[in-house]
């Protein structure tokens, strides 16, 4: 019992289960999932196919975390790749054919990845820290995602574009089974090889890792590589969910909510040991969040300050300070309880 | 013959020592270097660059900028770093807007607005410092906490109309050409303040110390709780300052004001010399980077470009910098 207690995902796992049972009391068909034309609806769904984005870029956010860094660039590279994947997709003759989709996907996704390969050349070759070397980009990416559209939010009609965030297949939603893609190749790359011990080691002590042989600087720039990768990706699906490439809206505090969802997974910031359960509980718990705000009727605009109570109530949990007092807390009162055994 | 050679080794010698005993004010040189020729090259461009026009409207559309730099000077060189500040100036703005449509005086809801930004990097600061929260994600929760709060104070812009505030922007003291709003007075005072105190007095100098080492800062016997809470009750107040005169600036409080100005703060102070490690950097320096920012802005507008291309600029400039001192840092580790 104690040893299920001490398991590290027990904490976000009781608040996601809290925050569901919060929801399920005040609403009862939060957890209640209709079947029409063979396509379940529902909150719960809806939270799947919403939290896809979220999913992808918080994938990658926990790799960059387990090496010790952080990148921040990864919403303004949303509004990169959606950027470029509609305006190809706008520019061709052809918008519902497949050949076009697959290009504008390709091109979109692949300059996002060279912008990663790009901060893990910052950080792993040139060693400036992770937070500044992302900056650039955060700061200049939405800049060139406003060029490639002109100004403009660019808005396209192509069908199976549209699929990739709205379709339905065997009855979940498409997007889900995106995220559910990459959490398995990203949990299979790093668990099933040596990358993941690698990638720990590397956050723990990259010097004595080095020591020992680890190539730290591939590691740690191929974790930034994949980040921006899977923020391509994610812009590919924020976009074919508007259907519409908004530079300025893409993406917009995504880095923090990424971020966020990673500490409620329990990877610390310090780097090292990071749980891909863990996060995906996280953005899960995220997601319900947001949900839970507006079915609450506040105002979506006012949620930041929700967000920003857990992330205090988060840190506060993970401080040692509130731990060690909570600890003596405990121990007071069970000795006061039982005061022969204290004797 | 042989004279004029040892004078010139001397110069070289006096040159290379000059730069050894102040290898952290490079950066702040390089940063003016830099800032003179945006303003020559764009006087040959343009032809009517350099007019005291432009330059005292440079101050002007960017005094809550440099009210902010400073404030965030404070805390990069303790080795910490405020993202909230642009939430915070969208609150304090906000919030005296709300209290001034309400009919309060403006002597009364200005001290309000400051404190208002005091409390919330009070907050930050009593986060890192007794839960041991990283500084990002602590003043990440503030800039949540102060976004949300700006538009619990209302959904919509605000007008002001208090005679006061705008008097802080419309009242111009003309100078041959020259001119200077109460705003611009506010920034330069502040920038003067936060050189005096960084340079002058025993805080500033264990500001620099918990930069350098905080482990060795605490040994030392110097108050470094207190002094890292007041750097970032600092910074929130220069929040809440720069609230002030960017309502002066818009006529009106809207919520989502400032939106990435963090952001230009940050690298507006990185561009002017401070490292981002902490222990290093000059007001004096973020005023120049402000400036460099700010005329980054006018030469764009005068180009008639999209102004996406200030922040790809500020972007490029910024990785410039930050290569410039690693390699620095990294130059003088080995010695």
């Amino acid at each position: 019992m104690t040893r299920i207690f001490k398991h590290r995902l027990v904490l976000p796992i009781a608040a996601l289960v809290a925050l569901v049972l919060v929801n399920t009391i005040s609403r009862p068909s939060f957890v209640s999932i209709t079947i029409r034309d063979g396509q379940l609806y529902g909150s719960v769904i809806d939270i799947l196919r919403n939290s896809a984005p979220l999913m992808l870029v918080a994938l990658g956010m926990t790799i960059v975390i387990a090496t010790r860094g952080i990148d921040l660039s990864v919403g303004a590279l949303m509004a990169v790749s959606g950027a470029v994947a509609l305006t190809i997709i706008d520019g061709s003759g052809s918008p519902d054919s497949p050949v076009t989709l697959t290009i504008a996907i390709i091109a979109g996704v692949a300059v996002t990845l060279v912008f990663g390969i790009w901060n893990g050349f910052l950080v792993a070759v040139l060693g400036i820290q992770p937070i500044i070397a992302t900056l650039v980009l955060m700061l200049a990416g939405r800049g060139i995602a406003l060029l490639i559209t002109g100004g403009f939010i660019t808005t396209v009609t192509s069908t199976p574009y549209k699929f990739m965030s709205q379709g339905y297949l065997l009855g979940l939603p498409f997007a889900f089974y995106v995220s559910a893609v990459a959490i398995l190749l990203v949990a299979v790359i790093e668990r099933r090889t040596a990358l993941g011990v690698l990638t720990e080691s590397v956050g723990i002590n990259p010097e004595a890792s080095r020591l020992a042989g680890v190539r730290s600087r591939g590691i740690v720039w191929g974790a930034y590589a994949a980040s921006g990768l899977l923020a391509g990706f994610a812009g590919i699906l924020y976009s074919s969910n508007i259907m519409a490439a908004d530079a300025n809206a893409a993406g917009q505090y995504i880095e923090l909510d990424a971020i966020l969802a990673v500490v409620l997974g329990g990877t610390s910031l310090m780097g090292g040991k990071f749980s891909i359960a863990g996060t995906v509980i996280g953005v899960f718990t995220i997601q319900t969040l947001k949900s839970t705000i507006t079915f609450l009727g506040v105002p979506p605009a006012v949620s930041p300050l929700f967000m920003a109570l857990v992330v205090v109530l988060v840190v506060l949990v993970q401080s040692r300070r509130v731990r060690t007092g909570l600890a003596r807390l405990s121990a007071a009162v069970s000795s006061r309880k039982n005061p022969e055994v204290a004797r | 013959m042989s004279g004029t050679t040892t004078a010139v080794r001397d110069i070289g010698t006096g040159m290379r020592r000059f730069v050894g005993r102040r290898v952290s004010w490079i950066p702040v040189f390089a940063a003016l270097g830099i800032l003179l020729v945006l303003m020559l090259a764009g006087q040959a461009y343009f032809g009517t660059f350099i007019t005291p026009r432009v330059l005292s409207s440079l101050l002007l559309d960017n005094a809550y900028l440099l009210i902010l730099a400073v404030g965030m000077t404070f805390v990069i060189i303790t080795g910490g770093i405020d993202l909230s500040v642009g939430a915070v100036l969208a609150f304090t703005a906000m919030l005296g807007a709300r209290l001034l449509s309400e009919g309060l005086p403006a002597v009364l809801v200005i001290p309000v607005m400051l404190l208002g930004g005091s409390l919330i990097g009070l907050l930050i600061g009593v986060l890192i410092q007794f839960f041991d929260v990283q500084p990002f994600i602590a003043s990440l929760a503030g800039l949540f906490a102060a976004r949300g709060l700006a538009f619990l104070v209302s959904l919509s812009s605000i007008k002001v109309e208090d005679p006061l505030i705008l008097w802080l922007q419309t009242k111009l003291f003309y100078l041959d050409g020259w001119f200077l709003s109460p705003t611009g007075i506010i920034a330069l005072l502040v920038v003067a303040a936060g050189a005096l105190v960084l340079h002058f007095t025993r805080f500033g100098r264990t500001i620099y110390a918990i930069g350098g080492n905080e482990q060795s800062a605490r040994l030392m016997g110097l108050p470094v709780v207190r002094t890292k809470l007041l750097a970032y009750v600092i910074s929130g107040a220069c929040a809440g300052l720069a609230g002030v005169v960017f309502t002066a600036y818009q006529g009106a409080g809207y919520p989502l004001n400032g939106v990435g100005t963090e952001l230009d703060t940050i690298a507006a102070v990185v561009i002017g010399g401070t490292l981002l490690t902490g222990g290093s950097g000059y007001v004096l320096g973020s005023m120049i980077g402000v400036f460099v920012y700010g005329m980054i802005k006018t030469a764009i507008s005068f180009l008639g470009a999209e102004q996406s291309w200030t922040r790809i600029t500020i972007g490029a400039l910024l990785l410039v910098f930050v290569v410039v001192q690693r390699v620095i840092v990294s130059r003088s580790n080995r010695r």
